[in-house]
């Protein structure tokens, strides 16, 4: 018995070392972990429990027999996170250069049919060369496989991306398809094809990183959600972004003990709205004041940062914000902001994720390139996104609500639940120039007059008081109460059940 | 006693003045600008009227304006606070015309000492001593070269009407000397409406240490001691204090006696202020008399007692003093220390922009002092690019220097601005520094202390441990709170360990924490203990610890794996991980920040005067590259190396933000 003991010992040890003491080496050389040091980090101390460690392929092409190491190029697994259980894999670069084949594929596979049917997150630690050439078309069929995973889990459990090292070609699809993907800065990249076929094809000169490192991709593409400094970092938030996620969609978001006072009077909210109606100011302040110890976990905070995506807590309870943000293009819709915002909006309603949207927007971006890239439909995946979202919606107007952007972010008219505004709101077709060039078009060419036009249109609009008189507005508040209202809203709103009509699936306008 | 007043004025001062005269039974009357709409002094007053456009020489220097509004108001007397119209004759004797008092010296005092050249002249008759220079009018650059050349290097270039550190300039050769009269000249123009200057000796290692005089109009005039102003940034005052630890009793009653003699000399009644140089051997020479209120005057009422305010409201309505120099003690310490919108770590540029957050400490006891706060601003408030940007004055008392000190390092501690760039940091670093300490200072204390700018704070390890065991402490209540969350799988919750590493200042400290129900015991590697008490809990932006009973305050944020952590003007981030997370953090690679030393950079939001160079330019070390407006001060941003010019991203009239780049090198 003791040398059977042993000999698991043994092998164990085997598995633990991947690659090897050389290549472990260089990917510390690189600034990386390993596969299983990730895990470590990712995961409660002690709490992984690791499945699948003999795996090895079953390939014997290209002399492939001789060399069949343990684990297959990937770490699979459960653990905790703050004691919540995740499934998690954890691709070893140091093991066939993390290359996936069929039972690579088949090691994701395992663990993500577990956390389909058992309710919990799959996060997943890319670090791969890609396809395993030597297997052909048994390493794609392996990715087809996790491919057909990823989209029946979408929406059941939230599955997470990290991409830590390469990950190119169809690798990137599985990625792609989950809820949320961060980077490494300086050591990851994604991109379909790699800047040697580029060059080729089109005579572009661009290196991996400014063709697929954490710069392009949350800045540019906005394929990646957020990027971190390093391995140890991007893990930390990993963890962080879980606690404010549910573990699957039959669950509630969860819940945490607070230090925050619910009634938390912030005077300076008073005059966070600037006196002229054309300057900016700081829309993620009222956030950070509005949220719980003033904890905010951005998404997609350096893409089209004219809209602020993230979580927040009240009361311990986690809440989806969108926001625009007036120090960016005015806080203007256009197709960026729009993209960004239905995909959370979306992701928040999958999750049971209440949404908190707060207003200041003056319409959407004007312009030929907004058209001609198809800002109708993009816009309107926005608008579709909050009318589908069945989630308790509070929504708060500090400033602008003009024309059909006032509409999109989460009106009355798209079934928002509690529909607040500031004393400072504005709430109107259009900007009151505007509004009087129009209406007055006969004494366009007296300025005077135009301005006597547009003062009588901001008397009558510039404010909330008529789509409060006709209830589209549920009250006019405080500024400095926002965070006791807008949670005590929520509060309300704990046992909201509402559904849509039967459907097969719906049609956003994609 | 008046029955109502006007505060000609805005900020911390008229907000201080409001208090004195409600406190008397005064109505107060406020006057503000645009910017100033949402003021403090706004809010404070009994009525407020407005005067204008934010610039103060569209509305609270405007005479017409602000006579216009004590018209409307009834006030009986304006005080005028300091800067503004405060030693504006002309303002005095539209006040005299309407036959409304003025809470200050009369006209003839202010102009015979408002002009510093004349002002010379009368401190001499008086018997005052006074500072080699040239008293006359400058017609040019060339004619200030050549009266500096007789005086001697270094001279002091200085606007006639000046105060505060503008319009003022120190030259150590012609061509400095051409250069500075012009620009004291454009600034003094500018910002006075007055273009004189003069040029004087400049006196190396000075102290800078003033009298406080109070005089009525029945001919009674008392000194209130001294005030040493000699921490100073280019003349801007940042550090005062009462008394000085540098005078002795006779040479403070020599001060003062001629300092009272001058007063009388011009008929003086009212608060005034007549300032010294005194170099090491303790001689003093006559500086100026400012023939106001003075910024730093809570000092004077900290040691004293007295209000001066009330005793210039007093004045004003014809009251003889009935104070007494024989009655005038001096009791114990005070501190000041100016806060201001200045981003230290950026060379003290201005930083405008919104209070996020503005919490300063009680006022009252504090310890073993006591805590006083003059401010115009509130959280939610704006610092406006209009005005000078000071947020508040810190004061502190204790019985002695060192207690005065202490009680000022734990009030800073406690102080919490956010949203704006701002010197706390640098004025906690003084109160810890050595020379400050002694009491051993020069008015080139922050030149010579500092002089390659403030780089932060680097604790000692003593302190450093206080801090790292505090952190671990927090971090602890943290942890389990985050393993506190719902959900979690049952019987195989998290369990926070007790092993942790403390990383700080590029220091590691590892140590085991044992938790009880009052506090943590943390011990060091070396064995060491510390007991750490406090009921800090996750989002308090203010940890108020005991370190082994000692107190601890730390203002903190939230980072991946930890905290920022400022205290005692350090800046730090404090990593607190398992040893495991600690050895895998060791493994990651140290990144360069982006070089950004082939470019200039914006260093303040603020507007392009003028570029001075084009693309393609050879430029010197030193030379001027371009003018950045910001705050109303122009500022020339020179070239750090030699090079070439390669791009030019700005132009002039273009308004940057912080860190654009205006420029690259080849």
């Amino acid at each position: 018995m003791k040398d059977i003991l042993q000999e698991l010992h043994d092998r164990r040890e085997n598995a633990r070392l991947g690659g090897g003491q050389k290549r472990i080496d260089g990917q510390h050389a690189k600034g990386k972990l390993t596969a299983r040091e990730r895990i470590e980090l990712l995961l409660d101390e002690g709490s992984f429990e690791e499945y699948d460690t003999f795996v090895a392929h079953r390939c014997t092409d290209f002399g492939m027999a001789r060399n069949r190491p343990y684990g297959d190029g990937v770490v699979t697994g459960w653990g905790t996170i703050n004691g919540r259980m995740v499934y998690v894999f954890s691709q070893d670069f140091t093991v066939l250069g993390g290359s996936v084949s069929a039972t690579h594929a088949q090691k994701i596979c395992k663990i993500m049919d577990m956390a389909v049917q058992n309710g919990a997150p799959v996060i997943g630690l890319n670090d791969s060369g890609g396809a395993r050439i030597q297997e052909g078309v048994d390493s794609l069929a392996g990715y087809g496989e996790v491919f057909q995973r990823n989209i029946e889990a979408s929406g059941v459990i939230p599955q997470i991306s990290v991409i830590m090292g390469p990950c190119a070609g169809g690798a990137v699809y599985s990625p792609a398809m989950t809820d949320f993907i961060f980077m490494v800065k300086d050591s990851s990249y994604m991109f379909v094809t790699g800047p040697d076929v580029v060059k080729t094809v089109t005579n572009e000169q661009v290196t991996a990183e400014e063709l697929g490192g954490a710069v392009t991709h949350t800045r540019k593409s906005s394929v990646a959600d957020g990027a971190f400094e390093n391995d140890v970092e991007a893990l930390a938030e990993v963890r962080r972004l879980v606690d404010f996620l549910p573990l699957n969609n039959r669950e509630k978001p969860p819940v945490r003990p607070f230090f925050d006072d619910v009634d938390r009077l912030e005077a300076s909210l008073d005059t966070l709205i600037p006196d002229n109606p054309n300057m900016p100011y700081d829309m993620k302040e009222l956030i950070t004041k509005v949220a719980d110890e003033g904890d905010f976990y951005e998404i997609q905070e350096d893409f089209a940062g004219n809209i602020i995506t993230g979580f927040i807590r009240l009361e311990g309870q986690t809440v989806g914000v969108v926001a625009n943000q007036p120090m960016v293009l005015a806080g203007v819709l256009d197709i960026d902001s729009s993209r960004k915002a239905a995909r959370f909006v979306r992701f928040c309603d999958c999750f049971e994720i209440p949404l908190l949207t707060l207003v200041d927007v003056p319409g959407f971006l004007p312009g030929t390139s907004q058209e001609y890239n198809g800002v109708i439909k993009h816009g309107a995946k926005l608008l579709f996104a909050y009318g589908e979202a069945t989630v308790p919606k509070v929504t708060v107007i500090t400033r602008k609500a003009y024309g059909g952007a006032y509409d999109v972010m989460a009106s009355k008219h798209l079934r928002a639940d509690v529909n607040y505004a500031w004393p400072t709101a504005q709430i109107a077709v259009m900007g009151a120039k505007g509004a009087a060039e129009i209406i007055h078009r006969a004494d366009l060419g007296d300025p005077d007059k135009i301005a006597a036009h547009a003062a009588e249109y901001e008397d009558r609009f510039a404010n909330p008081f008529i789509a409060a008189e006709r209830g589209f507005i549920d009250e006019v508040i405080q500024p400095r109460s926002t965070r006791r209202r807008v949670a005590r809203a929520f509060a309300m709103l704990r046992n909201k059940r509402r559904s849509m009509p039967w459907k097969k699936h719906d049609n956003i306008p994609l | 006693m008046f029955d109502k007043i006007l505060i000609a004025n805005r900020g911390e001062i008229a907000c201080r003045v409001i208090k004195t005269a409600r406190r008397m039974g005064i109505q107060t009357v406020a006057i503000y600008s645009d910017a100033d709409r949402h003021a403090l002094h706004v809010e404070m007053a009994d009525e407020a009227l407005h005067i204008g456009p934010p610039p103060a020489n569209q509305s609270y220097i405007v005479i017409d304006k602000v006579m216009e509004a004590i018209r409307a108001s009834g006030a009986q007397a304006v005080h005028p606070g300091y800067g503004f119209l405060s030693e504006n004759p002309k303002f005095a004797e539209a006040l005299e015309a309407a036959g409304v008092a003025f809470i200050g010296p009369p006209k003839g005092a202010i102009e015979a000492m408002g002009d510093k050249i004349t002002s010379k002249k009368i401190a001499q008759e008086a018997g005052v001593s006074t500072v080699p220079g040239y008293m006359g009018l400058i017609e040019d650059a060339e004619e200030a070269v050549r009266i500096s050349t007789e005086i001697g290097y270094p001279v002091m270039i200085k606007a006639s009407a000046g105060g505060g550190g503008k319009g003022m300039r120190i030259a150590w050769s012609d061509a400095e000397a051409r250069e500075g009269f012009q620009s004291s000249k454009n600034e003094a123009a500018s910002s006075f409406g007055d273009d004189r200057i003069f040029i004087e000796k400049f006196v190396t290692q000075p102290r800078h240490i003033e009298i406080q005089v109070l005089c009525d109009t029945h001919g009674n005039g008392i000194y209130l001691h001294e005030r040493e102003c000699s921490i100073q940034r280019r003349n801007q005052k940042v550090v005062e204090e009462a008394p000085s630890p540098f005078l002795d009793p006779e040479t403070r009653r020599a001060m003062g006696e001629q300092a009272v003699a001058l007063a009388k000399a011009v008929g003086y009644a009212s608060a005034g202020t007549v300032e010294f140089i005194v170099d090491g051997d303790k001689n003093f020479y006559f500086l100026e008399m400012n023939t106001r209120l003075q910024v730093e005057h809570p000092v004077t009422e900290l040691i004293t007692g007295v209000d001066l305010v009330e005793q210039m409201i007093r004045v004003a309505n014809g009251e003889a003093l009935t104070l007494r120099q024989e009655d005038l003690t001096i009791n114990g310490w005070a501190i000041e220390n100016r806060l201001y919108a200045e981003d230290p770590y950026r060379g003290f540029l201005p930083s405008i922009g919104r209070l996020t957050r503005y919490r300063p400490p009680a006022e009252g006891t504090l310890g073993a002092g006591t805590v006083r706060n003059d401010t115009g601003v509130y959280e939610g408030g704006e610092i406006s690019m209009y005005y000078d940007p000071m947020i508040a004055k810190l004061c502190t008392w204790g019985e002695t220097r060192a207690a005065a000190i202490e009680t000022m390092r734990n009030a800073l501690d406690s102080f919490e601005v956010e949203g704006i760039g701002h010197n706390l940091p640098f004025v906690a670093a003084v109160m810890d520094h050595p020379k400050f300490v002694s009491g051993d200072m020069t008015t080139a204390f922050i030149a010579e202390e500092y002089p390659e700018g403030f780089e932060g704070v680097t604790l000692a390890e003593p302190e450093l441990k206080r801090i790292a065991a505090a952190a671990a402490a927090m971090n602890r209540v943290a942890e389990i709170r985050r393993a506190r969350i719902s959900g979690t799988l049952n019987n195989h919750e998290r369990h926070v360990g007790d092993e942790w590493c403390v990383s700080l200042q590029g220091q590691d400290f590892e140590m085991g924490i044992a938790a009880d129900h009052d506090g943590s015991t943390i011990r060091f590697a070396d064995g060491a203990t510390h007991r750490v008490e406090g009921d800090w809990t996750p989002g308090d932006s203010l940890a108020r610890m005991t370190v082994d009973g000692a107190p601890l305050v730390l203002k903190v944020d939230k980072i991946t794996h930890g905290f920022r952590i400022r205290s005692r003007g350090a800046d730090l981030r404090v990593h607190v991980r398992t040893p495991r997370q600690a050895e895998l953090a060791r493994r990651m690679p140290e990144k360069q920040p982006p070089d950004t030393s082939k470019m200039l950079l914006c260093p303040m939001p603020g507007l392009i005067v003028k570029i001075d160079v084009a693309e393609g330019d050879e430029v010197q070390e030193g030379q001027a590259l371009c003018t950045v407006e910001a705050m109303k001060m122009e500022n020339i941003l020179r070239a750090e190396r030699k090079g070439t010019v390669a791009r030019i991203n700005a132009g002039a009239g273009d308004s940057l933000a912080v860190d654009d780049v205006i420029m690259e090198f080849e």
